[in-house]
């Protein structure tokens, strides 16, 4: 891409040029572990502004996907392009525009809140000048100020994960990927993480990817989600809409869960016994059901 | 709650609290400047981490002292190993013992790498504009100021001890980039190896397999010529002996071969952050 160059500072990212068209598309996308194809075909489309999600049970192959995007993993066959950008010809372009957050807790334990966002600041180039106020502001949108000198070590889970996302916004990301960004968080830091994301889609504005295999957050958030099962993608659409086209068949409280199981014949948890907020919920649902 | 689909996002130009991105040029001066930033970045990472825990800092002093205080006073007591100039045999053992605690940190270093890659952080460092062999320049520098810490407690212990050190703070100055060039190579080696083995435990044991060897084969303890062929023929291809000659050199004063020492020290670094480098995705995926 030809950006108009600025004496001395850099290019800066002529906003037509990089946010024009789609904020991510995927087109064909393989990607195979040995004799298993993870990814299978997949296209994606997704408009900048939108929050989308991505779900599945684990296994579905949400993570690969979201590691050929974040230019870690390349595509065995197919294409991505991040806000026109192109993965595998441009990977150092695609990561300057995204912020990422994986999906393990993971900011360095041994340094303090506040070191680990200027680590960030630093490696995406954040200038010195201006660096210290950004890393402030930062800590300060994900509430973490008075945390910010304490080593990281003493945070709890839900800390962490505000932590990641203050250091993904220190580049200004327009595109923010977030990969199960409430695993393993009690509903209290659930609920905490999104208001904060929430915050920031409506100050910034940025579009952001997900992946989750929490149907009810999905249904909450997402503006469209895509439900993926064995590699491929199965259906693609707001969750009302995909609920909409379930009503005939299973009745006006149709849930994303049984709009899930309905596109892929499978279910959410077919691969782990993993426990937790689902198992309450089918249990309470099987409950109504019963009488 | 969202923007409608198609919206276009409000630049981030407009939003107050963070700047807009940029996408700096590409040019070969750009991308010079960006890999001495990531090694700062990543050296200044090491310092703040040391400085929240020096635990370390002092459990490896204990090693170094026992070499110096027990083998090297009684081996300065029976004259057993020749030394050049006839100095002190501890003064000649001293540069030895430094450079043997630097291998020590840098040869576990890839240790830290598996650790992050377990705990994700290697993955978002990954993701982050910072090319592969930058990432690894940087994490090899910063094992080189770790080493350059325990090596001035090295230092501090020979001259209580009464080692004549070299008080020209050019030679010093030589010293620590030694230091430094030495612990980067054995670092790389070790996350080459990390890149290899994947787990911690495979690479401790890989580790201390091969610290002995290389501490024995080089000459940190006795003068080359006092070995047999064979082991000089070792010698001679481990980094190790040239790290301790050109240390040597410069903080005792013996003969040494300072330009070959230097060029040893930089080839091999060289070529371990290209090996490292291309191993590291082995560790990501």
């Amino acid at each position: 891409m030809t950006a108009p160059r600025e004496p001395g500072a850099g290019i800066a990212v002529a906003p037509e040029q990089a946010i024009s068209g789609d904020a991510v598309l995927c087109s064909g996308l393989v990607y195979r572990f040995g004799e298993h194809t993870a990814v299978d075909h997949v296209d994606l489309r997704i408009s900048p502004g939108e929050t989308f999600g991505l779900l599945g049970p684990n296994g579905a192959g949400k993570t690969t996907t979201i590691r050929m995007l974040v230019t870690l993993l390349r595509p065995m066959a197919g294409r991505i392009s991040v806000l026109g950008l192109d993965t595998q010809t441009q990977p150092m372009r695609v990561r300057r525009v995204i912020g990422y957050v994986p999906q393990l807790l993971s900011a360095d334990a041994t340094l303090t809140g506040r070191e680990n966002v200027e680590l960030f600041a630093r490696l995406f180039d954040v200038p010195r000048a201006g660096r210290r106020e950004l890393v402030e502001s930062a800590l300060a949108t994900m509430g973490l100020t008075e945390a910010a000198g304490r080593v990281v070590k003493t945070y709890s889970g839900g800390m962490v994960r505000r932590l990641e996302l203050a250091q993904a916004l220190v580049n200004s990301p327009r595109l923010l990927i977030l990969d199960e960004p409430t695993v393993g968080l009690d509903p209290i830091a659930r609920t905490d993480v999104w208001e904060h994301i929430t915050r920031l889609r409506e100050t910034a504005g940025m579009t952001v990817l997900m992946t989750t295999h929490y149907m009810d957050e999905a249904d909450l958030y997402c503006d469209r989600v895509a439900l993926m099962h064995g590699g491929s993608i199965r259906a693609t659409g707001s969750p009302d809409e995909l609920k909409a086209q379930l009503r005939a068949e299973l009745g006006g409280d149709a849930t994303l869960d049984d709009v899930f199981r309905y596109f892929t014949g499978g279910t959410l948890d077919d691969d782990t016994g993993k426990g937790g907020i689902r198992d309450v919920r089918r249990a309470r649902r099987t409950a109504r059901r019963l009488g | 709650m969202s923007a409608a689909p198609g919206a276009l996002p409000a630049a981030s130009a407009e939003h107050p609290a963070f700047g807009p991105a940029l996408l700096p040029p590409d040019t070969p001066l750009a991308t010079v400047r960006r890999l001495a930033s990531r090694v700062v970045t990543l050296c200044w990472v090491e310092l703040r981490k040391i400085r929240h825990d020096r635990t370390e800092l002092y459990t490896r002093a204990i090693q170094p002292a026992l070499w110096l205080l027990i083998y090297g006073e009684v081996f300065t007591r029976i004259h057993a190993i020749p030394t050049p100039g006839g100095i002190p045999y501890l003064a000649y053992l001293a540069p030895g013992i430094l450079a043997q605690s630097a291998l020590f940190i840098a040869i576990f270093y890839g240790i830290q790498i598996i650790w992050e890659r377990d705990a994700g952080v290697l993955t978002k460092l990954m993701v982050t504009p910072t090319p592969r062999s930058a990432l690894i320049t940087g994490k090899a520098f910063a094992a080189g100021v770790r080493s350059v810490m325990q090596a001035a407690v090295v230092l501090i212990l020979s001259a209580i001890l009464g080692v004549s050190l070299t008080a020209n703070p050019v030679k010093l100055l030589g010293a620590i980039v030694v230091v430094v060039l030495g612990s980067a190579f054995f670092s790389c080696l070790s996350m080459s190896i990390a890149g290899l083995a994947l787990s911690r435990d495979r690479l401790m044991g890989i580790g201390q397999a091969i610290t002995m060897p290389l501490f024995f084969s080089s000459s940190a303890l006795y003068p080359e010529d006092i070995m047999p062929g064979w082991l000089q023929v070792i010698s001679r291809c481990n980094p190790l002996s040239y790290e301790v000659d050109a240390l040597r050199g410069l903080l005792i004063g013996t003969p040494a071969h300072l330009g070959l020492d230097f060029a040893v020290l930089i080839g091999a670094t060289i070529a371990g952050v290209a090996a490292s480098a291309a191993l590291l995705p082995r560790l990501a995926r």
